[in-house]
């Protein structure tokens, strides 16, 4: 195949459906015939950002618990209807949204889809079920409690967001999961779950019309008038300087450190100048710059890698690196001066060079699953990118400056107003 | 969907497996070597595994940051993993750019240099990316059950090695290592995607016809002798959560009782993938999940049955809950097994595993990685038609089948039980 054929094979308007249901659910499909599987993506506009701070949580306790026992089904029921197919299916509380993805062979389509309605609109949180999940949920907050890099990223979203939402972990605490009761899940699903903002995306070995009159056979006659919208993030205050925070976990041979700010939210005008900004600071070849500082040249960490996880709101830009806690303070040195020249220097010619022709060509191994193809559908409706960005994304990326590149650091990084948090022994 | 595969061997003995598919302009390429932690003598623990990193140090053709560069400017994903039986390493690559990876694969194969300073920080890389794991409980009653499940076959170690061995390998030790394994004849080359056989195969035998015949390299490994007793591991660390580990030796991949063995895992700890990049179903219907979840004496359990080329071991893993005990959990296990022992399982239960590795067999064969990736892992543990038969062989198991390897393998006197023990330390912000 040509490169150009490459291009023309991504998803776009000539293959990409997308419907709106009469309650107001999005449909995107997008047909693959080269497996007999099929998958199935998507989002509620429902999330923890409604948590009340004694119950954080609660979102993501709901979504656990919607396969624990519908009007229809018992929870047993539920999972050896999918189990005794080997399809999959899950839910998570995200801060904005409620997510699901599942999988199955295209033949058992309709069951999935079944199965996923009857989760959204009529569970009914069955008290033991309730109380058999909260056991669960307490076990991963204490395994959370012994895990550095989660303890780290904590450390680090309670100084960069302080006073915001974003701070707060959104899988709760101990004593919120315990103070979490079923006339709470009854009520965020009552008010929180329905059809508006729900965007569902299906990719596999069926036909386009088909796929669409599936999915509003089974959701298109669900109306919820109570149904509240997500509310809107408070603005966030600057960094006052360098702060730091660390957390002693006993007995831990590697400690967790993560060093950053807050970034650009996806829909941000400089969101992809940023991207390939931190894709030359730490991601390019085996991590960029700060993987040949920090872990080729100093041989001070096994990872050491930058991210950008800006969302519907302004995610964090950070620097994470395991490192031998003997080390942190050479290791922290290193980062602030990468940061330092990032924020001084334009990127050069030939970085941006690489990151930008990385960022075009990836494009297609990243589109080369089904679960690919759908997060990517799912990403057109949230961020409002229009079903062509697929194939106008290599012009965007090729338009993107090294002062645009420059311009973005400035704005989102100060190497003398940084988060540091540190998690080990 | 099938895709015709073809198998060929160059004359320096480098087994290719082919197979075209052109869904994507992409190409998938796993070049495999038979070398791992079984070829791995005490005292050079990890050793395997150090050398998959020193393969990403260059070559004088390809020096370090160039090699990264020119598979990143491309938009290909490169990586390397080294297991029990072997080391691979795989680059999947717009298909108009994959001569590049050719080119550099088979460089390395002969040409790595080993450099004594980038030796040098690599060990306290890998000694770092030990510490990692060390922060796991799972790692650290892993590591121990490992070494109580054998005597004396390199099994017994975890791939990443020893610290003592990673503090004192030396880096001519480690060069012989790479040389005595990186052979063209201890090589499996699979790729699959969007290229021509016949074009292929013409520049493969361009690439890899200078390379000598090595020669068949030493091995090891010789199986243990069956355990002559239970053992009992007791791992203490940080933490509040109790976890414990299970082992029974397990059959090689090759083994007839693979396959039932496969089934009797789908239906104690539920249905998982085979393949190299794992996945699974959930698995609250399975007869343990009913058993210990459901029955409130743990808060999940798991199954791992690994295809590995020397019997390895079949492990259930089980996550108690706060203040939870370990004796009520262990009876329900015993209880299951004994079940499973004591009573056929029904026919139905059989062809529910079946579909259920049918889906999972589909999943995992979704995108051209997973193709090459499954192709080549089938030829190290047993040969392609292991992959090729893989559900016929399924198939062909039958309730019996289930009842005789739980009676064969799941024995209470040959039983490694791990316990991980929380000491209860609490973490606590410092400021």
């Amino acid at each position: 195949m040509s490169a150009a054929h490459a291009y023309h094979s991504l998803p776009g308007p000539q293959d990409i459906t997308r419907r709106q249901l009469d309650n107001g659910i999005v449909v995107l499909f997008r047909a693959n015939f080269n497996s007999p599987s099929v998958v199935v993506s998507g989002y509620l506009s429902a999330g923890g950002l409604s948590d009340p701070e004694d119950r954080l949580g609660r979102a993501e306790f709901t979504a656990q618990s919607l396969l624990r026992g519908t009007q229809r089904y018992t929870f047993q029921e539920l999972y050896d209807a999918l189990e005794s197919v080997g399809a999959s299916l899950g839910f998570g509380g995200g801060a904005h949204t409620t997510s699901f993805g599942g999988t199955a062979l295209v033949e058992d389509l309709d069951l999935l889809l079944d199965i996923l309605a009857q989760a959204i609109e009529h569970p009914v949180f069955p008290v033991e079920q309730v109380e058999r999940l909260r056991t669960q949920f307490l076990t991963s907050l204490a395994i959370r409690a012994q895990d550095t890099a989660r303890m780290a990223s904590m450390a680090f979203d309670r100084l960069v967001y302080a006073r915001h939402p974003y701070s707060l972990p959104e899988d709760g605490f101990p004593e919120t999961i315990q103070a979490i009761g079923r006339p709470d899940l009854l009520d965020f699903h009552r008010l929180g779950y329905g059809p508006r903002g729900l965007v569902i995306a299906l990719v596999g070995a069926i036909q386009p019309q088909q796929a669409v009159e599936k999915i509003d056979r089974i959701l298109g006659s669900w109306r919820n008038p109570d149904q509240i919208a997500v509310p809107d993030l408070p603005p966030l205050q600057r960094l006052p300087g360098v702060i730091t925070d660390s957390v002693t976990i006993p007995g831990k041979s590697q400690a967790d450190l993560v060093i950053g700010a807050a970034g650009p939210n996806r829909k941000a005008a400089d969101y992809l100048a940023a991207s390939l900004g931190n894709n030359i600071l730490g991601q390019f070849g085996l991590m960029g710059r700060i993987g040949e500082v920090v872990r080729e040249k100093a041989g001070l960490a096994y990872y050491a890698d930058s991210s950008l996880g800006g969302g519907v709101g302004p995610g964090p830009w950070s620097i994470s690196a395991g490192i031998d806690p003997a080390n942190s303070e050479r290791v922290i040195d290193l980062i602030r001066s990468e940061i330092r020249r990032f924020t001084n220097h334009l990127v050069t010619v030939d970085e941006l060079a690489d990151s930008s022709a990385h960022y075009v060509g990836r494009l297609p191994l990243s589109l080369e699953s089904n679960y690919g193809v759908a997060s990517a559908l799912l990403a057109l409706e949230r961020y409002d990118l229009g079903l062509d960005y697929y194939q106008r994304y290599p012009s965007l990326v090729q338009s993107v400056t090294r002062e645009d590149i420059l311009a973005a650091a400035r704005h989102y990084l100060d190497p003398d107003r940084l988060a540091i948090a540190l998690a080990g022994s | 969907m099938p895709h015709t595969v073809t198998r060929y061997t160059l004359p320096n003995g480098l087994l290719v497996l082919l197979q075209e598919i052109h869904t994507a302009p992409l190409v998938s390429h796993w070049m495999w070597y038979r070398v791992g932690s079984r070829d791995e003598a005490p005292g050079m623990t990890g050793a395997s595994h150090w050398v998959e990193h020193m393969q990403f140090k260059g070559t004088p053709r390809y020096p370090a940051g160039l090699l990264d560069r020119l598979i990143s400017r491309q938009g290909g994903y490169w990586n390397a993993s080294t297991f029990l039986d072997w080391t691979v390493y795989f680059a999947t690559m717009p298909s108009d750019s994959i001569d590049l990876v050719l080119d550099l694969e088979a460089d390395r194969m002969v040409a790595s240099q080993f450099d004594t300073a980038d030796f040098e920080a690599e060990r306290t890389v890998i000694i770092s990316e030990r510490q990692g794991s060390e922060n796991e409980p799972l790692f650290l009653l892993g590591e121990a059950v490992q070494a109580a499940a054998f005597q004396s076959h390199p099994y017994r170690h975890e791939v990443i090695g020893s610290l003592e061995d990673l503090q004192h390998i030396q880096r001519d030790d480690l060069y012989s290592h790479y040389r005595t394994y990186y052979r063209p004849d201890n090589a499996v080359l699979s790729i699959a995607g969007d290229f021509d056989t016949a074009l292929m195969l013409e520049r493969l035998h361009q690439l890899y016809d200078p390379i000598p015949v090595g020669g068949p390299p030493p091995r090891l490994a010789q199986p243990d002798p069956p355990l002559d007793q239970p053992q009992e591991v007791i791992v203490e660390g940080p933490g509040e959560t109790t976890y414990l580990e299970l082992a029974y030796r397990g059959p090689a991949a090759e083994h007839p009782d693979f396959w039932p063995m496969t089934v009797l895992d789908s239906l104690l700890s539920g249905a998982s993938s085979p393949s190299l990049f794992g996945g699974g179903i959930s698995n609250k219907t399975s007869r343990l999940y009913r058993a210990l979840v459901e029955k409130e004496v743990a808060v999940g359990v798991s199954g791992d049955l690994l295809a590995t080329f020397d019997p390895f071991i079949y492990s259930l893993g089980i996550v108690l809950p706060p203040d939870g005990n370990t004796e009520p959990a262990l009876a329900a296990v015993d209880a299951e097994i004994a079940r499973l022992q004591d009573s056929l399982p029904g026919n139905d239960e059989v062809q529910r595993a079946l579909k259920q590795a049918r889906a999972l067999f589909a999943y995992s064969s979704e995108s051209i990685s997973h193709q090459a990736s499954w192709m080549g892992f089938a030829e190290l543990v047993s040969g392609y038609d292991w992959f090729a038969t893989y559900l016929d062989r399924l198939a062909q198991v039958t309730p019996q089948d289930v009842q005789r390897v739980a009676r064969e393998y799941l024995l209470p006197e040959q039983r490694i039980l791990g316990l991980y023990l929380p000491t209860g330390e609490e973490s606590e912000l410092d400021d």
